[in-house]
């Protein structure tokens, strides 16, 4: 092809969700295959997306797989749909799906995202997309790909008791504060992707159905609804989540992750929400933490 | 008082309005057009064609241009277009021996049918920088052969004549070869697969691994038997035809690596191969493919696999500069949730462990 | 009209949405087991395949795929149809199999004479989709696992009795096994490998 014969309008057609049909019809088959076999990694034929590996491909191929016309899309990164990544993907989808887009958690019927789980309670009818880097729990024990296979068809979890073990050893504590592993339906040792072990909980018995997809890893694994999910711990060491010692310094929610924000060179921090849907819906419904209160006093 | 930042839409907006301008650059002086690119930078696109699995040299220079000249983003653009393509079949092995050659040359023997030909080739310049370029002072006319060219035998083919070297890639019979960009990746894997994986590699990482098995990191006493840079002849069947047609031609660079003999009780003594396969104009990286090639085929030969350039696992799954750069810079995303994670665990863990010095430092204190 | 032109007629009319719609009760279904999902099927495949079989087929076949069927569905137009509308080619086993399709009537045979995956690709195992008469009316079964809040029942017609003991075998094999997708009528509903199913107690 010549320049001359290069017209933009060429270059520029994709097809609906950008995926072309034989490649939506491949990740659907992979979904099917981790809905039947939860916490397994299906391999699939990973496409190179227009968006840089470890920036959520894995995620925005399953959402591409599974999006209708009828679909109301939520990208959150951090918890917040307005994190330049999560800004990025929305954009991406609607683009090239047209697509409803909200940041309300209980309007979306598919919520793609990056490290947290929204503090709303997930229901039917809703699919939560993660975006997963490594999807391999064991892999920072063991790098080859062809040993943890082995590990996983043998249900020989030993090595990550192991390592959980040497941290209480070593440090007092279980020093695994994201990407908690977890067994799933008492068979497979799944990486939540990198979630604070606070959304643990979340994902047992969840009533929506939860897919991960890692697109340079080529993986996609999922857990269905009312699934069992367990946090792996020990007797004498039982998994506990994170707790924070304030409410949310903006909406007074307790119970909640809550981000640190640094307010000046001289030590100043504030608390707040992580999941900022949550935050102002709270805001919106009266709830005020003590610096909202000072920042309205101002106004 | 704190008002949290919003806005990511219209920074992101912001940002590629200010890339645009800076990729433009001075706007006194003109715009460099592709078809510059496709002519001046040749290699640039030739480079960015083989990364990213595209023949196209259009495309290749646009890339390169909307990259501005970053090499491993003019890939990935170019591999992201790529994979939105229709494919309509697979083509026939190109015939490398019927290569209109440009370049051809041997170390293995001193003369040859064919001769030597050296080509538009760097080799013996000297690397002094050349003020004649700062001006666009006129370029003589190359000289050219008279002869039409005919194909030159392959210096493999001349070895192969005497059954001093192993057969070219031989597969298990009914094997269908591969294709790495429709079926994941799985180890151990098929030569085919992995010199697919190794011709859109990164051209840097397979010069480095190839380098080190040189340095004695599973050395296998490499000679280049040819490195050949030509035209070839692509071809499809049309079963409907009943024969295979022709698409076009495209330029390639061949290198064939005559590497350490072997033998056992069955096979006597020969020499093995190292294979390099690489789009347009590029020694440098067919040479380094085929030393990464034949150090791979390790498991094959009964050889130990000592060193990185022999693990398969680990040459593969980290040759492709488009995932390994966007996994690396991706550490630049927020990753706040995480880091709030790790920061309580520390705090909390310094404050168990003063409060154990505290009482380490009471004691001996209360016994004076 | 033949058997040729048969083949070469009745796909989907709006590919992209269809398949997406058709896929999206699929993955409701199979991540909710015993949940009754609808295919607004609009194929005509060759007869006696079905519309929702052959929506189904449409959906998730194509070149990358092996498809096994009955004798009598492989008799019939169906694998000039799947060719041609989806580009899927016959699989000469039933050991070879990703897809299976299974007509109203047909005998269904022993799970574990199909694709089971093995212990570190349990995904490389056969989908049975097999046409029944009905879901209700039926010997009552319940199910549990993966998918289910506490338990489901249905009442399938058509499936041999032997079913409950061929699934039991299915589900001792896990993670390998057969993945199953019934079809009565535009009706479906999908048991994935880990459900446990019992015959419920009169």
């Amino acid at each position: 092809m010549s320049t001359a014969d290069m017209s933009s309008a060429e270059l520029a057609t994709y097809n609906f969700a950008y995926l072309d049909e034989q490649t939506k019809r491949m990740i659907r088959r992979a979904i099917l295959k981790a809905i039947a076999i939860p916490g397994y990694q299906v391999p699939f034929a990973s496409r190179e997306m227009p968006m840089p590996y470890g920036w959520g491909t894995g995620g925005v191929q399953v959402t591409a797989a599974i999006l209708g016309p009828q679909d109301v899309l939520k990208v959150i990164d951090q918890g917040a749909d307005d994190t330049t990544n999560a800004v990025s993907i929305r954009a991406f989808f609607q683009k090239v799906a047209n697509v409803a887009v909200t940041t309300k958690t209980r309007e979306a019927t598919i919520i793609q995202t990056r490290h947290r789980i929204p503090e709303e309670k997930l229901t039917e009818g809703q699919t939560l997309v993660y975006q997963v880097p490594i999807p391999e729990p064991l892999r920072f024990l063991e790098p080859r790909e062809t040993e943890t296979r082995k590990m996983h068809a043998l249900e020989e979890y030993g090595l990550m008791h192991v390592k959980l073990y040497e941290d209480i050893a070593r440090n007092g504590h279980i020093a695994t504060t994201y990407a908690y592993p977890v067994k799933v339906e008492g068979r497979y040792v799944m990486d939540p992707s990198p979630t604070p072990k606070f959304d643990n909980p979340k994902m047992h018995m969840s009533e929506a159905l939860q897919l991960f997809g890692a697109g340079r890893e080529k993986r996609i694994y999922a857990v269905p609804p009312y699934t069992e999910v367990v946090s792996l711990d020990f007797e004498d060491h039982p998994f506990e989540i994170q707790s924070f010692d304030k409410p949310c310094a903006l909406c007074g929610a307790e119970n909640v992750y809550l981000d640190e924000v640094v307010l000046d060179d001289k030590g100043g921090r504030m608390f707040v929400c992580s999941d900022t849907d949550h935050c102002e819906d709270r805001c919106a419904h009266g709830h005020r933490g003590h610096l909202a209160y000072n920042k309205e006093a101002a106004e | 008082m704190y008002v949290a930042v919003k806005g990511g839409e219209a920074a992101i907006s912001n940002a590629h309005r200010l890339l645009a301008d800076r990729r433009r650059g001075d706007r006194s002086l003109p715009a460099i057009g592709i078809e510059q690119i496709v002519a001046q930078l040749g290699l640039a696109v030739d480079r960015v064609m083989a990364e990213a699995s595209l023949y196209d040299r259009s495309l290749a220079a646009l890339a390169v241009r909307q990259a501005r000249g970053d090499m491993i983003e003019a890939i990935f653009i170019l591999r992201a277009y790529r994979t939105t393509l229709p494919r309509f079949g697979y083509s026939r092995p190109v015939e490398t021996g019927a290569m209109l050659v440009e370049r051809r040359v041997s170390a293995t023997y001193k003369d040859l049918p064919g001769g030597q030909l050296l080509g538009p080739t760097f080799d013996y310049t000297h690397r002094l920088l050349d003020p004649s370029l700062l001006n666009d002072e006129a370029v003589d006319t190359p000289l050219e052969r008279d002869e039409a060219s005919e194909p030159v035998m392959r210096v493999s083919d001349i070895l192969a004549g005497e059954g001093l070297v192993e057969d070219d890639g031989d597969m298990p019979d009914g094997h269908v070869a591969g294709d790495i960009t429709r079926e994941p990746l799985e180890f151990p894997m098929a030569r085919d697969l992995r010199l697919q994986a190794l011709a859109r590699g990164d051209e840097g990482f397979l010069l480095a691994l190839g380098y080190s098995t040189q340095r004695g990191y599973a050395r296998t006493h490499p000679f280049v038997g040819e490195v050949r840079i030509g035209e070839v002849e692509v071809e499809l069947d049309m079963p409907e035809l009943g024969f295979a047609v022709s698409l076009g031609r495209v330029q390639i660079t061949e290198c064939q690596m005559i590497a350490q003999f072997k033998g056992s009780a069955k096979n006597p003594p020969q020499f093995t191969r190292g294979y390099g396969l690489v789009f347009g104009q590029s020694e440098r990286k067919a040479m380094a493919m085929s030393l990464v090639d034949r150090a791979l085929r390790a498991e094959e030969f009964g050889e130990d696999i000592v060193a990185p350039a022999q693990d398969e696992e680990f040459v593969i799954s980290h040759s492709d500069n488009v995932q390994a750069t966007g996994f690396v810079e991706h550490l630049k995303l927020p990753h706040y949730v995480d880091f709030q994670a790790e920061l309580d665990l520390v705090r909390r863990m310094r404050r168990e462990y003063e409060a154990a010095q505290n009482t380490d430092t009471d004691l001996p204190e209360a016994a004076e | 009209m033949t058997l040729d032109t048969l083949a070469f007629s009745g796909g989907f009319q709006e590919p992209v949405f269809q398949a997406q719609a058709v896929f999206r009760t699929l993955m409701d279904c199979m991540a909710r087991p015993g949940t009754i999902g609808a295919i607004a099927a609009t194929v005509t495949p060759p007869k006696p395949l079905t519309p929702a079989a052959g929506a189904i087929a449409l959906t998730l076949c194509d070149h990358d795929t092996t498809v096994w069927l009955t004798p009598a569905l492989a008799a019939s137009a169906l694998p000039g149809w799947l060719a041609f509308n989806a580009g899927a080619v016959l699989a000469d086993e039933r050991q070879n199999a990703r897809f299976a399709f299974i007509e109203k009537g047909a005998m269904l045979p022993n799970f574990c004479l199909f694709a089971q995956g093995t212990q570190e690709y349990p995904d490389l195992s056969t989908t049975l989709v097999v046409e029944i008469e009905a879901f209700e009316g039926g010997r009552p079964l319940v199910l549990k696992g993966p998918g289910i809040r506490t338990q489901e029942e249905i009442a399938p017609v058509g499936l041999p009795d032997m079913f409950p003991q061929f699934w039991a075998e299915n589900r001792q094999k896990f993670p390998r096994g057969v993945d199953l997708i019934l079809v009565a009528g535009d009706k479906i509903i999908c048991l994935p490998r880990t459900t446990v199913i019992s015959v419920k107690e009169a």
